[in-house]
C-alpha cells in the first residue's frame, strides 16, 4: 500500500527525521489559509498523488504571496496530472500540500528498500538527487552508494560513515547526516515499509538536512498491527473495479485487451494471458479467483470482466486441487443464473473431477458456454470467439 | 531416489489441529506421508488424526524423531513458528502459510540459516516426491512417479506443468513449490544441484515469473553446473510494468526484472524455454527423446 507524501512526513516527524512544516489542503481557499498560518513569504504548493515526477509534470509550484498560493492552488486542484509514472492517462488531483519553501543549497538522493537477494533493507544515497534518479541510474551506477543493514544488529555508524564520506560530505555534515539516516531506518523497520525514498534529500543554506520529498509504501501483510497506517489508505488512488474486486477476495487488473479471463492461482493468471497473447488475442483482464471458485465468486468474477465494453468473450482457465472441479461447473452454472452473461464463455476445467465437470456442462445445456479440453485449447477457442469466429 | 523427502521422512505439523493443518494433514497421510504429530500450544497430550500432539516443537522432535515441519500456523505465528522449528532442531520448515509480513520472514529466515534448517515457502503449495511423500496442499494424483525434476515459484502453475508432463507418458521424481513472496527458502539455485545430483532425475522444469532475479541467477548457475536439459516457462510476458511509485526498485536491480530479460538468460545458459505454457509438456518430451 502507498501513502501520500504529506503522510509520509507525518511520519517522518514523528522520528525526527526532518522535515519543513506544511498543511493539506482540499481547496484553494484553504491553501491561502495553511500558507497564512505557516508564515513567511514563500511557499511550495504540492499535488498529493501517488505518483512520482510531480515536478516535471507541473504538480510542485513555488508561491511567493498567498495571491500566488491562491493561484497555483487553483491551477493544481482539479488538474490531470500526467507523469511517467501515473501512465497517460494521468491523475486527478484532488489535494495538495502547502510547505515552508526550502532554502536549498544541494539535493541528494536516499532511499530504503528490501534488497531480495541480500534478504536485508538496503539504504541507498546519490549526490544527484532531484528530479531524474532513474537516469543517474542507468548512466552512470556509480553514483549511487549502496550499504546492506543487517536487521538483526540493525543501523550502525559505520553505515551511515560510508554512505557520508561516499556522497563527498565534510566533516562537520557527518553526524547530522548518520542521525538523519539512522531516524529513517527506524521509520522503514518499525512501519513494515516496503521503500522509502527521498528526493530530494537537502542540504539548507544554514547547514540542515531536509526530507523535501517522501514517498513510503508499506507491506500489505503487516497492515494488520499498522492500524495507525491502515487509516492512511486513499481509495481514491486505486482503480475502483479493482477494490470493489478485493472485497470478494478476487484480484483483478484490467488491461486493454478483449478476451476476458477468470483463473486460480496468480502464476496460472499470468501464464494465461501468456497463452492469449501467444495464440494472437489480447487479454482484457488479469482475475486470480483463488481457491475459491465456487459460485458467488465466479458470479462477481464475470459482472467485473463484463463492466469492461471490450470484452468479446471469457476464457475460464480453472486447475483444480483442492478445489474440485465438479464443484467448480455448478458454480459457473449457477453463476450464469445470477449474472447476464451475453458473450462465449470458454470453459477449460482440469484437474480433480475434470471428467464429472464436463459432463455437468454438457448436461447444463447453456448455449454460450464452450468446453475446452486443455490450456492451448481453451485459450485458441477464446481468441477466436473475441475475433467473432 | 528422489531430493529432500521420501518416504521415510518423519513430519510433524504446526498448526496440526486447526482448520487448514487437519484438512492438509490428513490428505499428506492418505498420500503417505509419515505424519509422526503435530503442535498446538495448549493441547499437548491430545490425539489427533490418530496422531500425538504436542505444546512445543522440542518435545514433538524427542518424541517422534521427526526432521521436517509443515507449517500452517496464521501469518501473524510465521515467523514464530519458523524460529521454533529451528530451534527444536528440525532440519527443513515446508511454510504453506500465506500473507507472513516480510519483516518476519527476514528474521525467521535469518535465525533458520544460522540453525542450519532449510526452509521452503512461505506462500507455496510445499513439495512432493511422487509416490513416497507429500508435503504441501498440492492435488497428490497428478503427480505421477517419473524422472523429471520440477521447480516453480506459482502453485497452480506446478500442478499445469506436472499434469502436462505426466499426459505426454513421463512422471515426476520431486517437485518443490518455492513460492514468489520476497523472502524464500530454498530457491533454483539450490535446488538445481539436488537434481543434478539426483540419479533418477534426467531432466528439470523451472517455472519462474516476473520480478526479482532468482531465474537470473538460476541461469548463471545452470550455465556453469548443470548438465541435465532444463526446459523453462516464465509467466507475466503480457503483465503491464506494474504503477510505480518511487523509483527505488528500477535502481536496485538494474532493471525490473521483466520475462524478456529473464527468457534472454535462461536461453543463454541452454535452457529450451517456452513462451507458452501449453507447451511445457511437449518441450519436455522433446528433450527427453534427445537423451
Ligand atoms: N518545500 C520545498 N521548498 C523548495 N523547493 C521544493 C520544496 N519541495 C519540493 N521542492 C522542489 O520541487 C522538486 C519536486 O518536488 P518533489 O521531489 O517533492 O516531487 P516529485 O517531482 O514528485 O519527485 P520525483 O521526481 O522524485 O518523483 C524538488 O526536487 C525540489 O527541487
Ligand atoms: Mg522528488
Amino acid at each position: 500500500m502507498n501513502i501520500h507524501e504529506y503522510q509520509a512526513k507525518e511520519l517522518f516527524a514523528k522520528y525526527n527525521v526532518p522535515t519543513l512544516r506544511g498543511h493539506i489542503a482540499f481547496t484553494a481557499d484553504e491553501a491561502v489559509r495553511a500558507a497564512q498560518e505557516l508564515g513567511g513569504n514563500i511557499w511550495v504548493v504540492k499535488a498529493q498523488i501517488h505518483a512520482g515526477g510531480r515536478g516535471l509534470g507541473g504538480g510542485v509550484k513555488l508561491a511567493r504571496s498567498t495571491t500566488e498560493v491562491k493561484e497555483v492552488a487553483q491551477q493544481i486542484i482539479g488538474m490531470n496530472l500526467v507523469t511517467h509514472q501515473t501512465g497517460p492517462e494521468g491523475k486527478l488531483v484532488q489535494k495538495v500540500y502547502v510547505e515552508e519553501g526550502a532554502d536549498i543549497q544541494k539535493e541528494y538522493y536516499l532511499g530504503i528498500l528490501l534488497d531480495r537477494a541480500l534478504e536485508m533493507p538496503i539504504m541507498m544515497a546519490s549526490t544527484e538527487g532531484g528530479m531524474a534518479i532513474e537516469d543517474v541510474a542507468h548512466n552512470t551506477p556509480e553514483k549511487i552508494i549502496k550499504v546492506a543493514i543487517d536487521p538483526v544488529t540493525g543501523f550502525q555508524g559505520f553505515h551511515g560513515r560510508k554512505l557520508a564520506f561516499g556522497l563527498g560530505l565534510p566533516k562537520e555534515e557527518i553526524n547530522t547526516f548518520i542521525k538523519f539516516a539512522a531516524a529513517l531506518y527506524n521509520v522503514y523497520m518499525d512501519y513494515d515499509a516496503e521503500m522509502i525514498e527521498i528526493n530530494p534529500l537537502v542540504k539548507t543554506g544554514d547547514g540542515r538536512f531536509l526530507a523535501l520529498d517522501a514517498k513510503m509504501g508499506l507491506d500489505n501483510n503487516a497492515l494488520y498491527r499498522q492500524e495507525h497506517i491502515h487509516e492512511m489508505r486513499d481509495l481514491s488512488e486505486e482503480e475502483p473495479t479493482e477494490v470493489e474486486a478485493g472485497k470478494f477476495d478476487l484480484s483483478y487488473i484490467k488491461l486493454d485487451g478483449n478476451v476476458g479471463c477468470m483463473v486460480n492461482g496468480a502464476g496460472l493468471a499470468m501464464g494465461t494471458m501468456d497463452t492469449i497473447n501467444y495464440e494472437g488475442g489480447k487479454p482484457a483482464n488479469f482475475l486470480d479467483v483463488g481457491g475459491s471458485a465456487n459460485a458467488t465468486t465466479v458470479a462477481k468474477g464475470f459482472e467485473i470482466i463484463l463492466k469492461d465494453p471490450n470484452v468479446k468473450a471469457i476464457f475460464v482457465n480453472i486447475f483444480g486441487g483442492i478445489v474440485r472441479c465438479d464443484r467448480v461447473a455448478n458454480g459457473i452454472i449457477e453463476a450464469t443464473k445470477i449474472t447476464n452473461v451475453n458473450v462465449p464463455v470458454i470453459v477449460r476445467l482440469d484437474g480433480t473431477n475434470a471428467i464429472e465437470a464436463a459432463e455437468i456442462l454438457r448436461n447444463a445445456g447453456i448455449k454460450n458456454i464452450i468446453a475446452a479440453t486443455d490450456l492451448a485449447d481453451g485459450a485458441r477457442k477464446a481468441v477466436a470467439a473475441a475475433k467473432g469466429e | 531416489m528422489s531430493i529432500l523427502v521420501n518416504k521415510d521422512t518423519k513430519v510433524i505439523v504446526q498448526g496440526f489441529t486447526g482448520k487448514e493443518g487437519s484438512f492438509h494433514a490428513e490428505q499428506c497421510m492418505a498420500y503417505g506421508t509419515k505424519i509422526v504429530g503435530g503442535v498446538t500450544p495448549g493441547k499437548g497430550g491430545q490425539e489427533h488424526l490418530g496422531q500425538p500432539v504436542f505444546n512445543t516443537v522440542q518435545e514433538a522432535v524427542i518424541a517422534t524423531g521427526a526432521t521436517v515441519s509443515m507449517i500452517f500456523v496464521p501469518p501473524s505465528f510465521v515467523s514464530d513458528a519458523v524460529m521454533e522449528a529451528a530451534d527444536a532442531g528440525i532440519t527443513m520448515a515446508v511454510i504453506i502459510t500465506e500473507g507472513a509480513p516480510v519483516k518476519d520472514m527476514m528474521y525467521a529466515k535469518a535465525y533458520a540459516t544460522k540453525k542450519n534448517m532449510m526452509t521452503i515457502g512461505p506462500n507455496c503449495p510445499g513439495i512432493i516426491t511422487a509416490d513416497e511423500c507429500k508435503i504441501g496442499i498440492m492435488p497428490g494424483f497428478i503427480f505421477k512417479k517419473g524422472n523429471i525434476g520440477l521447480i516453480s515459484k506459482s502453485g497452480t502453475l506446478t500442478y499445469e506443468s506436472a499434469n502436462q508432463v505426466v499426459k505426454e507418458g513421463f512422471g515426476i521424481t520431486t517437485a518443490v513449490g518455492i513460492g514468489g513472496d520476497p523472502i524464500i527458502g530454498l530457491s533454483y539455485k539450490q535446488l538445481l544441484p539436488m537434481f543434478e545430483a539426483d540419479p533418477e532425475t534426467k531432466a528439470i522444469v523451472m517455472i519462474g515469473e516476473i520480478g526479482g532475479d532468482l531465474e537470473i541467477q538460476a541461469a548463471a548457475y545452470i550455465k556453469e553446473h548443470v548438465t541435465k536439459p532444463v526446459v523453462a516457462f516464465i509467466a507475466g510476458q503480457t503483465a503491464p510494468a506494474g504503477k510505480r511509485m518511487g523509483h527505488a526498485g528500477a535502481i536496485i536491480s538494474g532493471g525490473a526484472g521483466t520475462a524478456a530479460e529473464k527468457m534472454a538468460a535462461l536461453e543463454a545458459a541452454g535452457v529450451k524455454v517456452v513462451i507458452s505454457p501449453a507447451d511445457i509438456g511437449k518441450a519436455v518430451a522433446e528433450v527427453m527423446k534427445n537423451l
